[in-house]
């Protein structure tokens, strides 16, 4: 620590060339923090505390075929289950079909279910007694400038109300909230009755989407799954039941493998950013050479001065990345607020010490070639300028 | 100080310009600037004298090899990334785009987006196909193909998850409809049978696809008798009897779509006239050009806003290096220049010199990434899910115009990167620069 300003000093030599390899750094972590925000939202997607208590029961067919109601009763008495619940994929689109947002048909117990939606005891009271009423997330009325008592219509894609209508106006009566800031992507959904939901459509008849259990514990997870899936056995509605964690996994996975996508950019990144800062290294302690001597004249040991080259690329590498994250972090909480359209995630403690690890890593990696050189340099040559 | 500002003002101007021009230009206009460039080089004199500062300074790259690489690696990075990331968006539109045409229109229940979502009733059907403008095959009947688009969950080969598969209950007027379709392998489905034809992507991606393989849908067992190629994104689904579909999947008389062949595109418009007029029908046509192009927008789009944002972040990162680089260079070959200037060189060709001396390193940085981009990704095989919530299979396409556009963004910052060391080395005064070591 006592040669730290030793090691600044040099790091400063040339203020021009260690800005602009600064900056190269930050612009790679800057990089990292944003991708790893983005694949942390869809490898995380769904795997709240709550998920893992939760199975997701769907048609084994496909999630787009529906089940018969008569399920919900059967599924209740089942042993390990606690509540169920229930809902039905709407589809409606808002003005433009850019505008995508989930919205649902649920059950009169599903806040009950997903109880990390909060909506304050009015609201929920409001929603219970109005018949077309909807309650949305709070990320998406502020999308869209909605307020309590505002009414929404949705144009529907795949449910016409009796006699062809194709608009369904809802009126919103709530605005739910998650506390939790990696889950808050899911403030972006409308929720409303399935029983209006089912008297309106034109091809309803009792059927409902999928059915949502909350299991008293997530140990027995497997073992209740089965029993549920066993009810439907052989019949023309089989089930396939599965953790909340699991289906969105299997659903994430559908749309694109954004691991490998991630996984290239940041290999392609961190390649060139190791020439490129090796190569600031190798030029600083090359024209350092005489200093190095002088230092090792005056008493610094070979490991000192091995160390001293180290501590310096680690300390390029470290300046630049923890500048880059901190602007990650900002961007993110800013694209968060601002655009929704992009599931991210805050660049959490997780992606800090990532990034730190790598920065350490790299910083070793690329000062290590000049460090051997600096370290077996012999003094008589190095003075002489051979 | 005034003339500080008005240098620096100027320089500002200077770099940005071309770099607007460069983005604005056609790729045709690159060779244009570039066969403008070489006939100044080699007429006036001027040129000439830039030729041969630029060859000096060439001749010396061999020394800084080590520096001169981050600049060819550093535009590679960030032009592979681009040029394979852009490919993506390119093979998924083309896959798309190639489904659709001008001369068959696809008709869809009002409001529905897409044909899973959609519900055509059988009298509609029959009115549809009567319209005048519908082609009409050699027995005189109407070439208008009702058709059922249900999904699957088939376990996917490289990972095993349950994934969406399109199933496409077609009829035999099908095999008019679309002209490049062909069979690779097996036999057509009979009708009135549970025997399904696979498509060729389907065929790579989804297990128990192969023929002879029995399938459970919907809690039926169905054979797989072919394999087939549309040409296009129908090689991602399944194909069977349209009876047997609506069948197994309750579906009755209704289907989800139907797609006629009109008599002439200019048609179109009479056809849709018709049938939004008509007070029996609540339906949609589009063009299929128009219903498959809109599938790939969403997801093109934020395609271009991912890679463009990597690319200008890689960018940014690069350009810093090539400062270095050059600004290093530019240190090292000081007593060089030094004589250049010394024995009648002017400001002018010691600028070009540099400046070409970085963007050919440039272009070669933006040639290997590209080719890089092509060597891994031409071809490679993806898939997504698309617009009716199934598994839509396309490949990658480096085109020529990704490489061009590639190569642009590898340019524009060798050319940022070569000039603030380019300005430097003209303005150094040549006796102290002759002094240096």
């Amino acid at each position: 620590m006592k040669y730290l300003h030793l090691v600044w000093s040099a790091l400063f030599r040339r203020k021009t060339r260690t800005f602009f390899t600064l900056l190269s750094v930050l612009a790679a972590f800057l990089l990292f923090g944003l991708l790893n925000s983005v694949r942390d939202a869809f490898a995380n997607a769904g795997q709240s505390v709550a998920g893992a208590s939760r199975l997701i029961t769907i048609s084994k067919v496909s999630f787009m075929v529906s089940l018969p109601l008569s399920l919900d009763m059967q599924i209740q008495a089942v042993p390990g289950v606690g509540a169920v619940t229930y809902a039905n994929w709407f589809g409606g689109i808002y003005q433009d079909p850019k505008n995508f947002f989930a919205n649902e048909a649920v059950a009169p117990n599903f806040f009950d279910v997903y109880s990390e939606f909060k909506l304050p005891p009015a609201e929920l009271r409001a929603f219970e007694q109005t018949r077309t009423g909807a309650v949305v997330g709070a990320r998406l009325a502020t999308r869209f400038h909605w307020k309590v008592g505002d009414q929404i219509p949705l144009q529907a894609t795949i449910f016409p109300q009796k006699g062809g209508q194709n608009t369904w106006t809802f009126n919103l009566v709530g605005i739910y909230h998650i506390a939790n800031p990696s889950e808050r992507q899911q403030e972006d959904a409308l929720f409303f009755h399935w029983k209006y939901f089912d008297e309106a459509t034109a091809f309803g008849g009792g059927n409902v989407g999928w059915y949502i259990e909350k299991i008293a514990q997530p140990k027995d997870a497997d073992h209740v799954a089965q029993a549920i899936d066993a009810l439907s056995a052989n019949s023309d509605h089989e089930t396939k039941t599965q953790s909340e964690d699991a289906f969105q996994a299997s659903f994430v996975s559908q749309v694109a493998d954004i691991g490998l996508i991630v996984g290239s950019i940041m290999g392609a990144v961190f390649f060139t950013l190791i020439l490129l800062t090796g190569n600031t290294m190798a030029q600083a302690v090359r024209e350092r050479i005489p200093e190095l001597a002088i230092l090792k004249t005056v008493g610094f040991s070979n490991r000192s001065v091995l160390g001293l080259v180290l501590a310096e690329s680690v300390l390029l590498l470290a300046l630049g990345g923890a500048a880059g994250l901190a602007l990650a972090q900002v961007a993110v909480s800013f694209i968060r607020a601002n655009v929704g359209a992009i599931p991210m995630l805050p660049v959490g403690p997780t992606s800090w010490m990532e990034g730190l690890g790598l920065m350490a890593l790299i910083g070793l990696l690329v000062g290590a070639l000049p460090a051997r050189r600096g370290m077996s340099l012999r003094i008589v040559d190095a003075l002489a300028g051979r | 100080m005034g003339r500080k500002i008005g240098y620096i003002l100027s320089v500002i101007v200077a770099a940005v310009a071309p770099v607007v021009v460069l983005v604005m230009l056609p790729a045709w206009g690159i060779l244009v600037g570039v066969a403008l460039l070489v006939a100044w080089l080699a007429l006036t004199r001027t040129g000439r004298q830039a030729w041969s500062a630029t060859a000096v300074a060439v001749s010396t790259i061999p020394q800084r090899i080590g520096s001169s690489s981050v600049v060819i690696i550093g535009i590679a990075g960030v032009v592979g990334v681009l040029v394979a990331l852009l490919a993506m968006a390119e093979g998924f539109r083309a896959t798309l785009q190639q489904t659709g045409s001008d001369d068959t229109a696809i008709v869809l229940r009002a409001g529905s987006q897409t044909e899973i979502n959609s519900v055509v009733d059988h009298d509609s059907v029959v009115l549809v196909s009567e319209e005048p403008q519908v082609m009409r095959d050699g027995q005189s009947r109407p070439i208008a193909a009702p058709e059922i688009v249900v999904a699957a969950s088939i376990p996917k080969k490289s990972n095993g998850v349950d994934s969406n598969v399109e199933i496409r209950g077609v009829g035999d007027e099908v095999w008019e409809l679309y002209p490049r379709f062909r069979m690779i392998t097996g036999r057509r489905f009979r009708s009135g049978l549970r025997e399904l034809i696979v498509g060729k992507d389907a065929a790579r991606e989804f297990a128990h696809t192969g023929i002879g393989s029995t399938l459970d849908l919907n809690g039926q067992p169905w054979t797989v008798v072919g394999v087939f190629d549309s040409g296009d994104s129908h090689n991602s689904e399944l194909w069977a009897d349209t009876g047997v579909v609506a069948t197994t999947y309750h579906r009755g008389s209704s289907t989800s779509s139907v797609t006629v062949r009109l008599q002439d595109p200019r048609l179109f418009d009479a056809f849709r006239t018709a049938i939004k007029t008509n007070p029996q029908l609540k339906l949609e046509v589009q063009t299929t050009r128009k219903y498959y192009d809109a599938q790939s927008e969403g997801l093109t789009r934020i395609i271009h806003v991912l890679g463009t944002t990597v690319a200008v972040i890689m960018g940014i990162g690069a350009l810093f290096g090539a400062l270095n680089t050059m600004y290093a260079a530019v240190a090292t070959r000081t007593r060089e220049i030094a004589t250049l200037r010394a024995i009648g060189f002017r400001g002018v060709p010691v600028v070009v010199s540099v400046l070409i001396e970085t963007l050919l390193l440039a272009v070669l940085g933006g040639v290997v990434g590209a080719a890089v981009a092509w060597l891994l990704f031409d071809n490679y095989t993806a898939s997504t899910l698309g617009a009716n919530f199934s598994q839509v299979v396309f490949e990658f396409r480096v085109t020529p115009a990704l490489v061009a556009s590639g190569l642009k963004w590898a340019l524009a910052i060798g050319f940022l990167g070569g000039l603030f060391p380019a300005l430097r080395a003209a303005r150094m005064p040549v006796t102290e620069g002759l002094r240096e070591l």
